[in-house]
């Protein structure tokens, strides 16, 4: 047993350095081979947007559209309790402030106040009321309702968007939250994404409304109607129609949407089909209202209003007119499919790169980090001969187990994560330095060639340990902090550098070992 | 024996007896790095302040000049154009407006018209205003838990007063790193927030080894003054110091002649910051501990002894003296 090195520390460490080995193939061999492997193997290092090139978006949920949306549609519930109850009101409206949306009304008679509370939390008990003395009532949605809500709504979103992108055929998306109200849409692959980005930025909330002919009639909205835009065409004017608020059959209730084009007409259209509570409820209307205008809204604007006929009995319906081109049909009944969002989505950042970059940095990459290997290596032989090169060695074995760190993680390999592993190759023999110079200092105080070895291994291990915690501190402090690229960065050296201990401490001190009980030597060729 | 003696050992340089002039140097050098960064402030990029950056490869060279003309009408406030790597490659880069919270979206698309067929657009990044806010306060509090983090670790490892030079030193060179990306107007994005990191990284690496040594010859040189010693720490560690220099500033170099362009532009600040952080070690950190009245000498003797007899009673004092160090109490010369 030489140097404090037991039998069972030797066995370990030539099985680490084996297993690295074989974890580091996955990524040596083409797809084809990397295929036939087994299971337990096939984990390898996949390469980030910037590498591979692809799409990344940002996105933000606009979760105070949803909560001003929904004291919106409490607007008329608000109003015929208020009248059920008598109690006279001024001013009914929603304000969308910076903070969140609030339902405000002032009381003709303060004296009611009283009252309000009670009526508000029968209509909706996720609802705060307060009330000033001069009969100003503020009505807002209670904070941890509201929190779990946009959780909901974001991991809904979530579905959605993975939907959507599904539809598109883009390949293995990557679709995350980040932080409150934040979404992540990564497409490798995708060099343009002006397409995804279309879909992504339409609600696609569909419904049918009935027109409210008295306020078509004079042009201006009804109490419970709005006027929308009318989208079908400007030719005809591009008039407004006054729908009522109500929503009589919600898009949630479809069950597919399939683009279609009249045989004879040639006019293009999207054939809908209702499940059994949407087909129901359709029937009811259509029978309802036979010879009555209805909307067909998407988004806040009406896409076509045509009249009820006939009842519709069994959920299938056609929208036409209203579409240029049977792709823009196509479309529609994509996003229909996919469902609606629950909240608008906004773009906030987007970064694309195209093949050609990621294959330039991939080959810039590799380039740099055999360069940097070869004259680190270079310039550890000249400055410890035997030792520097034992001192190579192990820098091979920390490559090898950096990538099969990273493999074993599925870690994702991006741009400054090459720039961290060529970084590591310098940081990494720092630990051999330490030794090696602790060993010539012992050498030089007189000491004999065994126990000056044995003294540098010992002596210089609490400063690599002490000296390279420190620097995984400030890589884990970046990983947390960092975005994508970045925490490639922090991957790559906190493998680095974990695993430069382990071949400086163990592997180094393996083979110096060997070479020593085979040499036999007086003179150390430091 | 090595092929080649790269470095000098039995060096006795006196680091600590000149801190005057040092000090000097590093407070002038600091001073100046502030005067630049309270003035002319930061560069920042659209990372921190939103807008648009495309990287395109025209198909043939174009006129940059005539580009320039043209993309005037689209309103985009100062459009930066300029020649990236080729003459065929282009860097067009321009802020979003003042209080414009959209992506301009259409901007992208009225240059890629502008721009006509066949041009190769190797990169688009558009990033709204909000997200660059978010980014300077998450960069500004990485490099604030990382130094704390860092600190705290050494107050743990060490004592505190080691730890207070090694975060002083390590406050120095981020700051320092920070004032190069100000007065050298580089670019403040992302990447530089990593930049620092990994400056910080390395120069606390560096610093501990010093101190560390310092902390070992404090326990066993008891018959010299702190200077002695911290001047015989730093000479002792000097070789390592200048061969791991050597080694990371040849692989970072590698990165930044052979790492593309974008690495170049990354590597740059970290090349100079290594240097920074080795300096810092020797000039800041060391020195400074000769202020924070560390125990050693007769002091600590004193205290070693007043602890080893509460100790004595409990029978532990053997174990509480690491073996290494029990005896030593001379300079070998």
């Amino acid at each position: 047993m030489l140097f404090g090195f037991s039998q069972a520390r030797k066995i370990t460490t030539i099985i680490i350095c084996l297993a690295g080995i074989l974890l580091c193939l996955p990524n040596m061999v083409n797809e084809e081979t990397a295929e036939k492997l087994p299971s337990w193997l096939q984990n390898k290092v996949s390469l980030g947007l910037d590498l591979r090139g692809g799409s990344h978006i940002q996105l933000e949920v606009d979760l105070k559209a949803v909560n001003a949306e929904f004291l919106n549609n409490l607007l008329a519930d608000v109003r015929s309790s208020l009248r059920k109850e008598n109690i006279g009101y001024l001013n009914l409206r929603v304000e969308r402030q910076e903070s969140s949306p609030t339902l405000l009304f002032s009381l003709r008679d303060p004296t009611h106040q009283n009252k309000i509370n009670n009526i508000i939390k029968k209509i909706d008990s996720s609802l705060l009321t307060s009330i000033s003395p001069d009969g100003q009532v503020t009505i807002t949605v209670d904070p941890i309702v509201a929190k779990n809500r946009s959780k909901q709504i974001i991991e809904q979103s979530i579905e959605v968007i993975r939907r959507r992108i599904d539809e598109t055929g883009t390949k293995e998306p990557t679709i995350i939250r980040q932080g409150a109200d934040r979404i992540i849409v990564q497409l490798p692959g995708v060099d343009d994404p002006q397409e995804v980005k279309k879909i992504l930025g339409q609600t696609a909330k569909m419904a049918f409304h009935m027109v409210d002919s008295g306020a078509q009639n004079t042009g201006h909205a009804g109490p419970d109607s709005t006027m929308l835009e009318y989208v079908r065409n400007a030719e005809e004017g591009g008039h407004k129609i006054a729908v009522r608020n109500q929503i009589s059959v919600s898009g949630e209730h479809l069950v597919d949407a399939q683009a279609t084009t009249d045989a004879q007409t040639g006019q293009i259209g999207v054939a809908l089909r209702f499940n059994n509570i949407g087909a129901r409820k359709f029937a009811e209307i259509s029978a309802n209202n036979i010879g009555r205008q209805f909307a067909v809204v998407l988004d806040g604007k009406v896409l076509t209003a045509p009249v009820f006929r006939s009842a519709i009995p069994n959920g299938n319906a056609e929208i036409s007119g209203g579409f240029r081109s049977i792709k823009e049909a196509n479309e529609l009944a994509l996003l229909l499919r996919a469902g609606s969002l629950p909240a608008p989505l906004k773009i906030v950042e987007e970064r694309t790169v195209g093949p050609s970059l990621g294959a330039d940095s991939i080959h810039d990459g590799r380039n740099a980090t055999v360069i940097a290997f070869l004259l680190v290596s270079v310039f550890m032989f000249l400055g410890y001969s035997t030792f520097g090169f034992f001192a190579n060695i192990a820098l091979i074995f920390n490559m090898v187990l950096l990538f099969a760190g990273l493999s074993l993680l599925q870690a994702t390999l991006t741009l400054p994560g090459i720039a961290g592993i060529a970084m590591t190759i310098g940081m990494a023999v720092d630990a051999n330095v330490l030794i090696y110079e602790r060993i010539k200092e012992e050498i030089r105080a007189g000491t004999s060639a065994l126990a000056a070895i044995e003294a540098g291994f010992e002596r210089a291990m609490t400063t690599i340990i002490d000296s390279n915690l420190t620097t995984l501190i400030a890589a884990a402090v970046l990983y947390e902090f960092g975005s994508g690229p970045i925490r490639g960065f922090a991957v790559t050296t906190a493998i680095g550098i974990s695993v430069s201990m382990f071949t400086a401490l163990s592997v180094t001190k393996l083979i110096t070992a060997w070479w020593f009980k085979n040499k036999q030597i007086q003179t150390l060729p430091i | 024996m090595a092929v080649l003696n790269l470095v000098p050992h039995n060096t006795n340089f006196d680091f600590i007896g000149k801190r005057k002039i040092t000090f000097s140097i590093v407070i002038v050098s600091t001073l100046i790095f502030m005067f630049s960064l309270l003035t002319k402030g930061l560069n920042y990029g659209i990372d921190f302040k939103g807008g648009v950056v495309m990287e395109v490869r025209m198909p043939s060279a174009p006129n940059i000049h005539q580009l320039r003309q043209q993309l005037e009408p689209l309103k985009l406030g100062e459009v930066a154009i300029q020649e990236f790597g080729s003459p065929q490659d282009l860097m067009i880069k321009f802020e979003n407006a003042e209080g414009n919270t959209n992506i301009p979206e259409t901007a992208v698309s009225s240059i890629k018209a502008i721009l006509g067929d066949g041009v190769e657009y190797r990169k688009i990044e558009t990033v709204g205003p909000k997200v660059g806010d978010e980014m300077v306060h998450n960069g500004l509090m990485a490099v604030l838990y990382a130094l704390l983090g860092i600190m705290i670790y050494v107050a743990f490892r060490f004592e505190w007063r080691f730890g207070l030079c090694a975060i002083i030193a390590l406050g120095h060179d981020c700051f320092l790193i920070l004032g190069m990306y100000s007065l050298f107007p580089l670019e403040f994005n992302e990447t530089a927030i990593t930049a620092i990191l990994i400056t910080a990284g390395y120069s606390i690496n560096d610093t501990i080894v010093v101190l560390d040594r310092i902390r070992e010859n404090i326990k066993r040189c008891r018959k010299i003054t702190l200077v002695e010693i911290l001047n015989k720490s730093i000479n002792e560690t000097l070789s390592r110091t200048i061969l791991t220099v050597v080694t990371t500033f040849l692989s970072v170099l590698a990165l930044f002649l052979f790492g593309g362009k974008v690495i170049a532009v990354f590597v740059l600040p970290i090349l100079i910051s290594l240097i920074i952080g080795a300096l810092s070690s020797i000039f800041v950190a060391s020195p400074l501990l000769l202020y924070f009245n560390v125990k050693h000498g007769k002091a600590l003797d004193e205290e070693e002894e007043r602890i080893a007899k509460s100790l004595e009673t409990e029978g532990r004092y053997e174990a509480s003296v690491p073996k290494q160090f029990a005896d030593d109490g001379i300079i070998e010369d």
